[in-house]
This record gives structure tokens, C-alpha cells and sequence, in this order.
């Protein structure tokens, strides 16, 4: 079915048909609409879930961590402060290998308070062992849900879908909302190896040691440490993984494409423009304008974030003179994460120093700052044109200072 | 109301394994080994870090037999909403969710999420077990700890402010069972959990645990600190149905029988009071002797046979 709604309501009518089993959340500007709108799917009867609409974030996390380990499939899904709220139990679904799955609908953090758009927020929650995975649009966004439903659990390590608020969770676009047999087929009921069951009594994380330590039948049991490279195996796997989960929803749904970034006119490019979300479309025009003015130029559109797909992005680089990061949040003190992450990435891949790339990064953006074309353009043709030269630093767009 | 249970009518089927990591005298050995029978088989614990934690054991080993989800310090009743939640979805509902936290659990950190799921009334029994003070830290005061107690951070003075009344606030939810006990009178607190986990709803059972090493007594004389805090009509045993307060037990013999042992005694027994001076007692016995004239008042006029 071909409907227009919100980018909200697209992840909404992805969760459902996900069948997710238990959901928990917090009211937090921009994500309300998608969580209303699941609370209305539950109340009518439409969706055969429970609802908790609990006192907050820490606790809407805490359902989903306690549903989860008792064998039910769960979703949450928050912004900005919500986010940071959680962080703790963010940490501890990941370390407890739980296959949640939570919509991240990006906002800027406080203080001072803002309500709009940039990526601070689950930028800031990238060391946690969570799988990131940023999506560009409406059909990127209900697709990806049912997609992360299926990562999560094949390697069970919990998923953050991330979207831009107001920018695509307010927006209204065109999507194909699949149907829900084609969804059952694709996406078979969570069952997990092992959950909470007094048949079977376990007790789930325990304090542990920093050595390894042998069980009541003497068999060794890990240590912290050992749990620990585990879920880093497992997050490098995942890699892999979600491209297998690709290539399955493209065979069930018949879309679908390269599942780690997404490339515009990278073929022949001389300068590389990277970023994440809906940014990434809308450097498309600007592409498309310095191709007209004769500069060879192309954007790479990262969806996957974490585990960082270092190798692959630093081949789809290969052959760039220039690679320019266009970013929503920023390491304070020193650059934006994702620029460091890309340089570290061509680093070790990208052979030879004088084969290299120059690397520039752009701050823009923050706290829903508007983001004009014009200021792209001229900012992505300066670097084209000086860039080499230039004085390789921080520079920040459509600042007024 | 259903007969009370004796020794002897007391399950001998035990869901603590002997030999936990829990201080010698602990009062919270003798009480979740009496709750878990009372519980029975059929049951899945929340735990928040708290000193049950460190009875219950070490990776890969555990000192109890029923399953345990180990949670965030904030999150113990959250956590067992979503395990509510989740059995529901998996249509388990026999299965009984139960959360234990200790007191900074329950009245300081846990409490805005304790209060959320009372308020939903989520179906799952929490229990608090308050040893008045984070014990498994060192010793730090807590909203429960009383006043003048000397902790490792009220190291001179002793804590300047009174004990958080955790059960009233949560009778204040109207929940459908909030109950008080105290390690010391195990068969009150086998009854009680019986009963509450035959409620619907959230229910809220507070069971009070001398601490040898944390309130400075000698580990044997843990039962006898619990009973002294009981009979000093310190802490009143009683449970809370539909909004009506009702003294059980030891308290109800207290009411009945009008007399009160002098509350020095509790406080002379313990290290943590050794600062207290005569005028600071007996301005506590004041409290207490105000608190339970009504109590005489209401057991005067309804002299039972």
C-alpha cells in the first residue's frame, strides 16, 4: 500500500508490523507522534502489543531491557534529553546482548534548550555497543525498522534507528507500507536462546570478576573481559549481518540497496562529500550544481554508523582527492565524530600517505540552525578549489557570530 | 482470615542455596529465605545493586534457585513492569514477578520508578528490605536511615534528619496490600507475602533487617535487635487492605496488651547510637508514646475475648 504520512508514522506502521510485543516510552518532542500513534494502533485493538507509558526515559529503557530478557520482542523510542536519560540502561541492553530496537528521532541536547534538529544526541551515545543505523528518508525509515528487527536478533546486540526530527519525522512523504504476510515472511517470531523461565532458573548479570572463573560443574565461565571482546566479535560481525539482511528484504520486498552507505554521483568524483540523514539528500542539489560548474563531485550518505564499516567506506573514498564531512554534532574540543572516524578509516585503509585524501569538516546545523543551499554550495566549492591548500581545521556553516 | 503458619506448617522446600555470601547475623538471610518459600517455584526476582546482590553470589554461581534478572540501581520497579508486561504478551500469567531492593533502592534512588508502576498499578509484588543505610558500600546514611545514627558519611555528628516513612508514601497509592515486617518474626512475614501475592495490582511489603556490621552489634544478637525494635514500638508491624491500617503480629500484642518496652534499650544495644544523649531519647520516647496512645486507645475500647 502506497500511503503519504509522516516520517512518524512510518516507523509507527513499521513497529506494528514488526509485531513487537512490548512497547515502553516517555513523551519527548519529536518523537510524541510516533509513540501516539502506537498507543492508538494498541487501543483500537489494531496491534496486539502492551503499552507502558511509563514515569521515564531510565524506566521506558528498563521495560524494554526486563520484556526483552523475558523472551518478548520490544521497542522504545526517544530524543535528546530522553536519550541521555537512558544512558545507562543504554549501556547495560548492550551488555546484556538484548535485540532491542529504538527509534532515535534526532534532536539537539540542552542546555541551553532547543527542540530542533541536529545529531548530538545519539552521536553522543556511539561507545555504548549499540548498533546506529541513520536513515534518509520515510521509506528509509518504516524499511529500516523492519530490517533492524532482524539485525538485532540475528547477532543480538539492541539497534538505534536514527531520523531527523521535524525534517523527516514531521514531514509528510510517500512510502510503500508493506503488506503484513510479506512482513511474517520476512521477519519470523523472536525466539531468543535463552529467556527468564523458573523451569529453567538463571541468574542474568551477575556481578563478575576481572578473572575468569570456573561454575559449580568446574566448566570455566567468561569474565567481564571476556563478555566484553565478545560483544566487540559479535559488533564487527554485524557488518556482514546486515548485508545478508539486505539482500533478504530486497528478495521479500524488492527494494533495498547497499545497506552500510548510499552513493550520488561518486563514480568519477574528485571531492567526497560524507554525512549522515536527511543532509545527505539535500547535499544532493549541491552535487548536481558543481557538476554544472565542471567540479567532479559526489556525496557518500553513511546509514550505518556503528559498527563503523571502516573498510568499506575507506574503498568507496578510494580515488578522491578531496573528502569533505558535512556533520550535526561535534566532539567538543576537537572535530566531529564522524570526520575522525572516516580520517581513521582512510588511515588504515587507504594505503600509501600520498594516495590520501585531504579531509575538511563542516559543522552546521545545530539546534535545527536553517541550512541553505547556497551556504553548502559555496562552502563545498571552497573546499574543492582551495581545499588541499587551505588551512585543514574546523570550519562551521551559517554561523552568526 | 486464613490460619496462620507455624514451624511446623512452614514448607521445608528451600530456594536459597546454604552458604551465601551475606555477612554472618544478616538479617536479610533469614527473610529471603522465608519470602522465596512463601513465593514458591513459580516466581522470577528483580534485583537492583543492593546487598542481596552480594548474597546471591558471584558469576558464574548463585545462591538462589528460582531465576533473577539483575537491573540497573534506579530501574528494580520499571524492570518488573516490563517483565509483567512481557508475560502478559506471552500469555504466562502465573508466573509471579518480584522485586527485591534494598532501602536506598526503594526510598532514594528507586523511588520515582516505584511510584510510576504503583501508580499504573502494575501487577508485581516489591519488596524492600531496609537495613537503614547502604550497607554494602560501607555504611552511608540513606533516606532510611533514623535519626542520630552514626554512618560513614554522618561520621560525627550522626545523621541530623529522621527516617523516610517509605511504607506510607506507598499506602498513600492506595495499592491494594502495603505490609511492614521485620526479619525477626519470620512466620509474619511468610503470611504476609502469601497474602499479597494472591492481590492483584501493585503490592508493597516493607520488612525491616538488623545489620551486625552496619547498626554495630554482635552477629548473634540479630533476631534479638529486630524483636527490640518491635517491642519498643519503634517499628510497628502492621499491613495496609483497601486503605485500612491494621496492626499485625508482635505490634498487635503490643496494642493489646498496652505496654511497651523503653526505647534505650533498642538504642544502647547498637554502636551507630552511641552519641545519642539521655534528652535526645527521650524526646524519641515521646514520639513513640504519642504514636501508640491512639493504638491503646482503639485496643481499650475493643476488648477482644
Amino acid at each position: 500500500m502506497h500511503i503519504i504520512e509522516s516520517g512518524n508514522v512510518a516507523a509507527a506502521q513499521g513497529v506494528k508490523l514488526s509485531r513487537a510485543q512490548v512497547i515502553a516510552a516517555y513523551p519527548i518532542t519529536p518523537q510524541t507522534p510516533l509513540t501516539e500513534k502506537l498507543s492508538e494502533f494498541i487501543e483500537s485493538g489494531e496491534m496486539d502489543a502492551q503499552y507502558v507509558p511509563v514515569e521515564s526515559e531510565h524506566s521506558a529503557l528498563a521495560v524494554c531491557i526486563a520484556a526483552s530478557s523475558t523472551g518478548a520482542r520490544a521497542f522504545t523510542a526517544t530524543s535528546a534529553n530522553g536519550l541521555l536519560y537512558m544512558h545507562e540502561q543504554i549501556h547495560w541492553a548492550a551488555g546484556a546482548r538484548l535485540p532491542l530496537v529504538m527509534c532515535v528521532v534526532n534532536r539537539g541536547v540542552g542546555a541551553p534548550w532547543t527542540i530542533w534538529n541536529d545529531h548530538q544526541d545519539s552521536i553522543s551515545q556511539r561507545d555504548t555497543g549499540w548498533i546506529q543505523i541513520y536513515v534518509n528518508d520515510h521509506q528509509q525509515i518504516i524499511d529500516g525498522v523492519i530490517k533492524a528487527f532482524m539485525l538485532a536478533e540475528e547477532v543480538m546486540i539492541p539497534v538505534m534507528l536514527c531520523y531527523d526530527g521535524y525534517l523527516l519525522s514531521h514531514t509528510y512523504m510517500p512510502f510503500e507500507v508493506p503488506g503484513q504476510e510479506q512482513v511474517d515472511a520476512f521477519l519470523p517470531p523472536y525466539k531468543p536462546a535463552y529467556a527468564l523461565d523458573p523451569a529453567h532458573p538463571a541468574n542474568l548479570n551477575t556481578v563478575t570478576l576481572p578473572e575468569v572463573r570456573v561454575d559449580a560443574k568446574g566448566r570455566t565461565a567468561h569474565g567481564y573481559m571476556e563478555i566484553r571482546y565478545l560483544l566487540q566479535e559479535d559488533m564487527q560481525g554485524a557488518i556482514k549481518v546486515m548485508s545478508r539482511v539486505e539482500e533478504r528484504f530486497k528478495e521479500h520486498f524488492g527494494r533495498g540497496g547497499n545497506p552500510h552507505y548510499e552513493t550520488y554521483r561518486c563514480e568519477d568524483a574528485r571531492f567526497i562529500a560524507v554525512s549522515m540523514g536527511s543532509l545527505s539528500y539535500h547535499l544532493r542539489e549541491v552535487i548536481d550544481s558543481l557538476r554544472d560548474d565542471g567540479i567532479k563531485a559526489g556525496i557518500m550518505s553513511i546509514h550505518l554508523y556503528r559498527p563503523f564499516p571502516a573498510q568499506v567506506i575507506a574503498q568507496g573514498l578510494e580515488g578522491a582527492e578531496g573528502v569533505v564531512v558535512f556533520e550535526k554534532a561535534l566532539s567538543y574540543g576537537y572535530e566531529g565524530a564522524l570526520c575522525s572516524d572516516v580520517k581513521a578509516a582512510l588511515y588504515t585503509f587507504n594505503g600509501s600517505r600520498k594516495k590520501r585524501p585531504f579531509v575538511h569538516n563542516y559543522i552546521l546545523g545545530l539546534g535545527g540552525r536553517e541550512i541553505k543551499t547556497t551556504d553548502l554550495y559555496e562552502a563545498f566549492k571552497d573546499t574543492c578549489l582551495n581545499g588541499g591548500k587551505a588551512d585543514v581545521g574546523l570550519k562551521w556553516i551559517g554561523l552568526k557570530i | 482470615m486464613h490460619m496462620k503458619t507455624t514451624i511446623l506448617s512452614l514448607p521445608e522446600e528451600e530456594f536459597v542455596h546454604p552458604g551465601t555470601r551475606a555477612c554472618s547475623g544478616c538479617g536479610l538471610g533469614i527473610a529471603y529465605r522465608i519470602a522465596l518459600k512463601a513465593l514458591g517455584k513459580n516466581t522470577i526476582l528483580v534485583v537492583p545493586p543492593s546487598c542481596l546482590t552480594v548474597l546471591q553470589g558471584l558469576y558464574p554461581v548463585a545462591a538462589t534457585m528460582l531465576p533473577c534478572l539483575n537491573v540497573t540501581f534506579a530501574s528494580t520497579a520499571a524492570a518488573s513492569t516490563g517483565m509483567v508486561a512481557a508475560l502478559k504478551a506471552l500469555n504466562k500469567p502465573d508466573i509471579k514477578v518480584v522485586a527485591w531492593a534494598g532501602d536506598g533502592g526503594t526510598a532514594d534512588i528507586g523511588l520515582q520508578a516505584l511510584s510510576g508502576a504503583a501508580e499504573r498499578g502494575d501487577n508485581f509484588l516489591f519488596i524492600c528490605y531496609d537495613n537503614e543505610g547502604y550497607m554494602n558500600t560501607g555504611v552511608q546514611r540513606s533516606g532510611t536511615t533514623p535519626q542520630w545514627a552514626i554512618t560513614a558519611n554522618t561520621p560525627i555528628k550522626g545523621k541530623m534528619q529522621q527516617k523516610k516513612d517509605v511504607p506510607a508514601i506507598m499506602a498513600a497509592h492506595h495499592l491494594s496490600y502495603v505490609a511492614t515486617c521485620s526479619a525477626s518474626y519470620p512466620l509474619d512475614l511468610y503470611d504476609k507475602v502469601k497474602k499479597a501475592v494472591t492481590l492483584s495490582g501493585l503490592k508493597y511489603i516493607h520488612i525491616q533487617i538488623p545489620c551486625p556490621p552496619g547498626w554495630g552489634f554482635e552477629a548473634r544478637y540479630a533476631v534479638k535487635l529486630g524483636k527490640l525494635a518491635v517491642e519498643t514500638g519503634l517499628f510497628e508491624l502492621y499491613e495496609v487492605e483497601q486503605d485500612v491500617q491494621r496492626l499485625t503480629g508482635a505490634s498487635g500484642k503490643i496494642a493489646d496488651k498496652r505496654s511497651l518496652v523503653p526505647v534505650a534499650e533498642f538504642f544502647k544495644a547498637q554502636s551507630r547510637f552511641r552519641l545519642m544523649n539521655s534528652s535526645q531519647i527521650e524526646k524519641i520516647q515521646e514520639q513513640i508514646n504519642k504514636k501508640w496512645a491512639g493504638a491503646f486507645e482503639i485496643a481499650g475500647d475493643t476488648d477482644e475475648p
